[in-house]
């Protein structure tokens, strides 16, 4: 068994699409049971007062990066067929700023925007309709900023390969940090709710 | 108890967090690839374009992308039928639990329409930082973060630091 096995031309483009189809359904069964089809909840993790967003996310990059890594481990997964977006350190770190904005003051990213859309938020419509001028003016402006947004570019790096650690290593720290933000998270949501009931018990 | 109008409770995040990343698992191991969502967005601003002024998106290296980039026509990627199962997959979800609701979400504190305006530019800033950096929470994020990669970790650190930044300002939107 090869794996990924649309790289290894096991199936065409044709099935390809209709695979695509149903773990798109699974991507937005999951956002939205999560919650992520509302925006009160998502903007909350920016509030401190519920952090589902940071434990939904890292909860499922442990799985899939520990996925991989075992799966490689027994030989059965190649990872070096799998895609890594190439890196350009300063148009990525200057996109996740404008994008984290864009998060705070939208209330949605493009993905949960799209289950939000799904179950009925008119706000969520009014966010795609944003996001496709924003790619709008993106186009417009690409010849003129296409030297920026090319520039600082270091291929196909991974933590392992830019720290000079074995990939285990990183893996285990990653699972560590999550770990630790999860209890870190938890902590904050609960002395942010008995100082909300302080102060109702204060008003009354 | 399905007959009550109240919304079901949301799942466990750490259970919905293991769900997520099974699907992430499976499109690396089935695909060679993530997930993805603005990708899908940017096919459409393209097709646009191209519709409009064919000779404007073939002379643009950013729209032509899009635009030779499927199986023969833009619509058949990979990204605009993922997206196309989101949306199924999020409307299924939200109608077992009750969720499904023509509304607004917004704090107490603004109008409608204030919060409208405030979507459409949240929006705008997402799609311009998200073509920046060469993709959304869902591919540089989730899937990028998930493959270790240096830009898209450089890019997750960024995404919290601008949200967090932001929230004192949008106070009056959320609470």
């Amino acid at each position: 068994m090869s794996a990924p096995f649309y790289k290894y031309a096991l199936f065409g483009d044709e099935m390809s699409l209709i695979l695509a189809v149903v773990i798109g359904i699974g991507f937005g069964f999951f956002l939205e049971r999560a919650g992520f089809g509302s925006a009160k909840k998502l903007v909350a993790q920016f509030y401190f007062t519920d952090m589902a967003v940071f434990k939904v996310m890292f909860s499922a990059i442990v799985t899939a990066l520990l996925g991989m890594f075992y799966l490689s481990w027994a030989g059965l997964l190649d990872l070096s067929m799998v895609f890594v977006a190439p890196t350009y350190w300063l148009p990525q770190l200057v996109g996740g700023l404008v994008l984290g904005f864009g998060f705070i003051i939208g209330g949605y990213c493009p993905g949960t925007s799209l289950v939000a859309v799904s179950t009925g938020r008119l706000d969520a419509l009014a966010f795609c309709g944003g996001v496709l001028g924003g790619i709008f003016a993106y186009g417009e402006v690409y010849p003129s900023i296409a030297g920026f947004v090319t520039s600082t570019s270091m291929g196909r790096v991974t933590l392992d390969g830019w720290l000079g650690v074995r990939l285990s290593l990183v893996v285990f720290a990653v699972v560590l940090v999550a770990v630790l933000g999860f209890w870190g998270a938890t902590t904050v949501e609960r002395k942010l709710a008995r100082r909300d009931e302080a102060d109702a018990g204060a008003l009354t | 108890m399905t007959t009550a109008r109240e919304p079901a409770p949301y799942m466990n995040p750490y259970l919905a967090g293991l769900g997520l990343g099974l699907v992430l698992l499976t499109a690396f191991v089935v695909m060679g690839r993530g997930l993805g969502a603005s990708g899908a967005f940017s096919t459409i601003v393209a097709v646009g374009v191209d519709a409009v002024t064919p000779a404007h998106a073939a002379g643009n290296e950013f729209y032509r992308g899009y635009l030779e980039n499927g199986f023969g026509s833009p619509f058949k990627s990979f990204l605009m039928f993922e997206v196309i199962g989101v949306l199924i997959g999020g409307f299924i979800s939200g109608s077992l639990a009750g969720r499904v609701k023509k509304t607004v979400e917004k704090g107490p504190r603004i109008s409608t329409k204030g919060r409208m305006a405030f979507a459409v530019a949240g929006g705008a800033l997402m799609g311009f930082g998200a073509k920046l950096a060469g993709g959304c929470t869902s591919g540089q994020g989730l899937s990028g973060g998930a493959v270790l990669g240096l830009g898209s970790w450089t890019f997750m650190i960024m995404v919290f630091v601008g949200g967090y930044a932001g929230a004192y300002f949008m106070r009056r939107q959320w609470r």
